[in-house]
Parts: C-alpha cells; sequence; structure tokens
C-alpha cells in the first residue's frame, strides 16, 4: 500500500451523513455529482477549497445518522484521500470499507492535529506523521478480516474472489 | 455463562453454538432490504459480482419510498432502475405505490420479518425490526449488493446494553417519548456499535406500535440493533401476519453485558428533542411556547395506526392554528385505509390538516414539505440534524404524535394535556 500525505479539513464531533451529503442530493448516485456537494451544509465552499490528496480529520462517531454510502463515494470523489477520526459511525465505517476509502481510528491524532497540518499517513502500518513536527500517531488496526477486504478492494471484489474460487 | 439475545441470534444465523462480542462471523440473511435511495447503488454493485440471479427472490424486498411518488425525472429514474430489476429478477416484495408503504412500517405489517431472524437493510432504521425479536440492522449499498448475490454478510458481535423500564407510563406518554429520553440520557454515540436490548413492565405494557417506534430509533444512540424479547403483545401481532414459520430467541438472565440502566418510567413527561441532535432531549415543559411554521406526523417512526389514533385523539373538533402547516402522512396503504375506516382523516381534514400518500417525503428533506430558510418545525421523524428537512437554515424538533398534534394546534409546543376542553 501507497503512502498518503496531504494537508488536513478539521471537523468536530457527530459529523452526520446529511451533513456530508444532504439528502435533497440523493435523487442521483453519480459520484462525481455527489463530490461536488459533500460536506455542503458543514462547509458550503468545502468541494471548491479542497486538493486532491487532502485528508479529514474529525472527532468522534463520523458518519453518524443514515446508511447512504453517498457519504464515503461523495467523500472518496471529492479526493479526500482518507479519513481520521476518534471514532466512527458504525454504519459509516462499513461502508468506508466496503467501497475502498480508507479510514483510520485515532484518539490522539484527531485531538492534536490541526487544521492547515500536512500529514503523511502509512495504511499499512496505520502510522499517521505530522510532517511539521514529526510527531506519530498510531491507530487502531483492523482486524485480520477487515484487512483481507481491503486487500481485495473492497466487498464485491472479495465476494467476486470467492465466488469464482468456489468455481474453480 | 449465558449468552445475550444479541449473541444468541447471531449465532444460529452463523450455525455456531456460541459467539462473543468483538468476533466477526459470517451470518445467514432472512431477508434483505433496500429503497430507491439505496437500492440502485447496489443493484450497480450486484452487476459487478458476476451472479446472474439473487440468492432468493423470496427473501429481497425493494421499496420505492423515499422519493415516491417521483418527485422529479432523476428520482424517476432511480425508482425505474430499481422496478426493472425487480421484474428481471422476479423479485418477490416490490411494492408500487397505491399498494407501498415506508419500508419499515411495511415490512412488519406483511409479516415478511420475523422473531428470530437476521434481517439487513440498506437503511439505517432497518433496526425497526428489533422490537419483533429478530436482530435487524442497517447496512451500506455494497453490502445489500453482497446479501443480495450469496445470502449471506459478516457481522461483528456486538456487546449489549440493556434499559430495563420500570412502573408504569403516564397517560399521553409513549414509546417516542421512552426512546428521545433513552438518546437523551445515552448520546448519539452511548450505544455505538452495540445492541440495544429494551425490557421490563413498562415495555411489557407497550403495544407493537410503540414498540416499533422505540426500535427504529435505536440507531439514534449509534446501536446496531434495538431489541425486545418477543412476547404475547408480538405473538398476537404475527397471529394472521406471518408469511413463515419461526423460532422465538431471548437472553439468558445471567449474560454478561456492557450495561444496564434500570429508569422509572412512571414520572416520565413527553418528551422532545431539539436542534440539532436527537440526543439533545427534553422535557415538553421546557420546551413549550417556541413558535413553529409546520408540523409533520408520520414516518416509520411514527406513522402507525396507533400514532394516527394518538393525533387524532388530540385534533377531534381542533383546528390546525392558522400560522401552521399540519401534514399527516399514513405510513402504508394499510395504516391510511384503517384511518379512513375509523374516521380519523375526517378529524384530520376537518382541523385543516393535509393528508397525503404514504411517503418519507419531508422525513429526509426529500420532498411534499421542504422547510425554508429560518422555519421552524416539529416532527414524529427521528432526526433533526442541520438541513434534514430543508435549508440548512431551518430547525426541526422531534416529539411523539401527541405532543406533535397539540402544537399543531397552539402554533407552539405545546404539552397535549394544556389544550383545555375541545369544542
Ligand atoms: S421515513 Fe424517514 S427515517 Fe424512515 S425510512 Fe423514510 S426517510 Fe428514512
Amino acid at each position: 500500500m501507497r503512502a498518503l500525505s496531504g494537508n488536513i479539513w478539521k471537523f468536530g464531533d457527530d459529523v452526520d451523513t446529511d451533513a456530508i451529503i444532504p439528502a435533497r442530493y440523493l435523487n442521483t448516485s453519480d459520484a462525481a455529482e455527489l463530490a461536488r456537494h459533500c460536506m455542503e451544509d458543514a462547509d458550503p465552499s468545502f468541494s471548491t477549497k479542497l486538493s486532491p490528496g487532502d485528508i479529514i480529520v474529525a472527532g468522534k462517531n463520523f458518519g453518524c445518522g443514515s446508511s447512504r454510502e453517498h457519504a464515503p463515494l461523495a467523500i472518496k470523489a471529492a479526493g479526500i484521500a482518507c479519513v481520521i477520526a476518534e471514532s466512527f459511525a458504525r454504519i459509516f465505517y462499513r461502508n468506508s470499507i466496503n467501497i475502498g476509502l480508507p479510514i483510520l481510528e485515532s484518539p490522539e491524532a484527531s485531538r492534536r492535529l490541526a487544521e492547515g497540518d500536512r500529514v503523511e499517513v502509512n495504511l499499512e502500518k496505520g502510522e499517521i506523521r505530522d510532517l511539521a513536527s514529526g510527531e506519530t500517531f498510531t491507530a487502531v488496526p483492523f482486524p485480520p478480516f477487515m484487512q483481507e477486504l481491503i486487500a481485495a478492494g473492497g466487498l464485491i471484489n472479495y465476494v467476486r474472489q470467492k465466488k469464482q474460487e468456489l468455481h474453480k | 455463562m449465558g449468552q445475550t439475545m444479541a449473541e444468541k441470534l447471531l449465532a444460529r444465523a452463523a450455525g455456531k453454538k456460541k459467539v462473543t462480542p468483538g468476533e466477526l462471523i459470517n451470518a445467514r440473511i432472512d431477508m434483505a432490504l433496500g429503497n430507491d435511495i439505496t437500492a440502485p447503488v447496489a443493484i450497480k454493485e450486484f452487476g459487478r459480482i458476476g451472479v446472474e440471479k439473487v440468492f432468493d427472490r423470496e427473501r429481497i424486498a425493494l421499496i420505492p419510498d423515499h422519493f415516491t411518488p417521483n418527485k422529479d425525472i432523476a428520482a424517476a429514474e432511480q425508482v425505474k432502475l430499481m422496478r426493472d430489476f425487480a421484474r428481471r429478477q422476479g423479485i418477490a416484495h416490490y411494492y408500487e405505490i397505491g399498494r407501498m408503504g415506508v419500508e419499515h412500517a411495511l415490512l412488519p405489517e406483511l409479516g415478511l420479518v420475523l422473531p428470530g431472524e437476521v434481517i439487513i437493510g440498506a437503511d439505517s432504521h432497518t433496526c425497526t425490526y428489533g422490537a419483533l425479536g429478530a436482530f435487524a440492522t442497517g447496512v451500506g449499498s455494497t453490502d445489500l449488493a453482497a446479501a443480495m448475490a450469496t445470502g449471506e454478510l459478516w457481522f461483528k458481535v456486538p456487546p449489549t446494553i440493556r434499559i430495563v423500564f420500570e412502573g408504569k407510563l403516564p397517560p399521553l406518554v409513549g414509546g417516542k417519548d421512552l426512546i428521545l429520553y433513552t438518546i437523551g440520557r445515552l448520546g448519539v454515540d452511548g450505544a455505538r456499535y452495540a445492541a440495544l436490548e429494551f425490557d421490563g413492565p413498562v415495555i411489557a405494557a407497550l403495544g407493537m406500535d410503540g414498540r416499533f417506534t422505540m426500535s427504529n430509533m435505536a440507531i439514534e444512540a449509534g446501536a446496531k440493533a434495538g431489541l425486545i424479547p418477543p412476547d404475547r403483545v408480538t405473538e398476537e401481532y404475527l397471529k394472521d401476519r406471518a408469511r413463515r414459520p419461526y423460532v422465538v430467541i431471548k437472553g439468558d438472565a445471567d449474560a454478561p453485558v456492557l450495561a444496564e440502566h434500570r429508569w422509572d418510567a412512571s414520572a416520565l413527561e413527553p418528551q422532545v428533542a431539539a436542534p440539532f441532535s436527537p440526543a439533545n432531549v427534553h422535557p415538553v415543559s421546557k420546551l413549550a411556547g417556541i413558535s413553529l411554521d409546520q408540523v409533520v406526523i408520520g414516518s416509520c417512526t411514527n406513522g402507525r395506526i396507533d400514532d394516527l389514533r394518538e393525533a387524532a385523539a388530540v385534533l377531534k373538533g381542533r383546528r390546525v392554528h392558522p400560522r401552521v402547516r399540519l401534514l399527516v402522512i399514513p405510513a402504508t396503504q394499510a395504516v391510511y385505509r384503517q384511518a379512513l375506516r375509523e374516521g380519523l382523516l375526517e378529524i384530520f381534514i376537518d382541523a385543516e390538516a393535509s393528508v397525503s400518500t404514504p411517503t418519507c417525503g419531508p422525513c429526509l428533506g426529500g420532498h411534499m414539505g421542504i422547510l425554508a430558510e429560518g422555519e421552524v418545525a416539529l416532527a414524529t421523524t427521528n432526526r433533526n440534524f442541520v438541513g434534514r428537512m430543508g435549508h440548512p437554515g431551518s430547525k426541526v424538533y422531534l416529539a411523539g404524535p401527541a405532543v406533535a398534534a397539540a402544537s399543531a394546534v397552539t402554533g407552539t409546543i405545546a404539552h397535549p394535556a394544556e389544550l383545555g376542553e375541545a369544542k
């Protein structure tokens, strides 16, 4: 897995899926269209300020609310490389792994990093390094089954592989 | 050492004797659900898996309820994609408008979700069916695609938080007040990754509709499931409904839990959640007097027949305040018909409310009652996040049907006991 590096956009606790992608845009599942409205109700100009590879750092319970997969899809399509939070709501957590949006749970990083900081993230090791201070934070590692899912490129590829193995 | 209800339900579906919290398992799915927002994404993903047919056409429900009657061309295209897939695959449970209802009211009503089962839905309020003693949980569209293809899905076994309601519920207080109180106490992530289990004399005395309301909002405390052990009330509800044989599974009394709370409900006031969090809960008297523009009675939380009866009891012989728009949306066609038979619709219309065909509509800020900037609504729905019902500068308060009806009459947030005599 590659190392990521990008600038941080900081959000607080309990960022809900209506803030990530409001329901008024859910009459489409077009990723580019969703990306244009990413985080709109939290920060209306968010999608225009981003550079590809940027990283979201948030507080606890990121992605709470609805099950809409459009939320991680919008974030991913907006060019966000990774989301770091103190904790994630469970459906958002599941959805991100299933669609291949890298997410890391790190209460320490969530507390210490500030907007505009530049970090390098090693997904494999679960390491987050503040490039200015050199400080390193570690994330909660994924259980082996989830690593398998991520390595396969998400749930659909995983199921596909399983199906093919069965038919061999 | 015993096992909790959640553990036993998941163990059964995984074909295991015992599972423990934190364990990752593969479980057999008894019913998989999608709607017009989540199913189109799932159908595209299903196409990528490379299987021809869904695992079982009788065990998939696809419900167009969010943006239907189709609110615009884009929504119509989404529904069409789902309808075409349902026809092609011969999906048994696709319901068109006129037979349709809000998914979490419709599936129990049709006897399609049953005690002892494991049910997934690409909709966060799938946890509603926990009220029947099923392990039911919301997942994403990709999960739904995998479940439609294989009939299985991975789960992490959750720990359980038990909530025991003691005492006796006062009049005009119901399931919505109990669950709002619970979320207020636990916070929006107080039950994150855990299964909530509700029990005690207050739950035993609660009707099925009040129980659905409680389980429905378990997700608002971050829970994976909101379980209620089946009893006589459950059996009675299922008597002429259940489409399959089912097993009743309850937890062991000595099963270890993450936490247990015992709360006395005897002095509980009706509860209201203020913007912008379902955990920002206060007794109605604390918020009384806040001026409203719109009141919505409906949704998968409170659009069932008992909810409409409660609202009608308050509205009978009264009029909606001239400044307020009251929208009443029966959750399913059967609820609509029943409300018609009982004369409830006439009470609503005489009170100058609007009554519409079943839809999610305003609940998610979709259509049929969107708020403008600065407007304030009180709704019997389940979420009051920023922009949930329309403009990001609007506000939503959440309450049960009796408070909603009373507030529509006074034009301000009001306790239903304080209305005085109807004319
Ligand atoms: S009524 Fe509201 S909460 Fe329930 S399924 Fe529809 S949009 Fe979701």
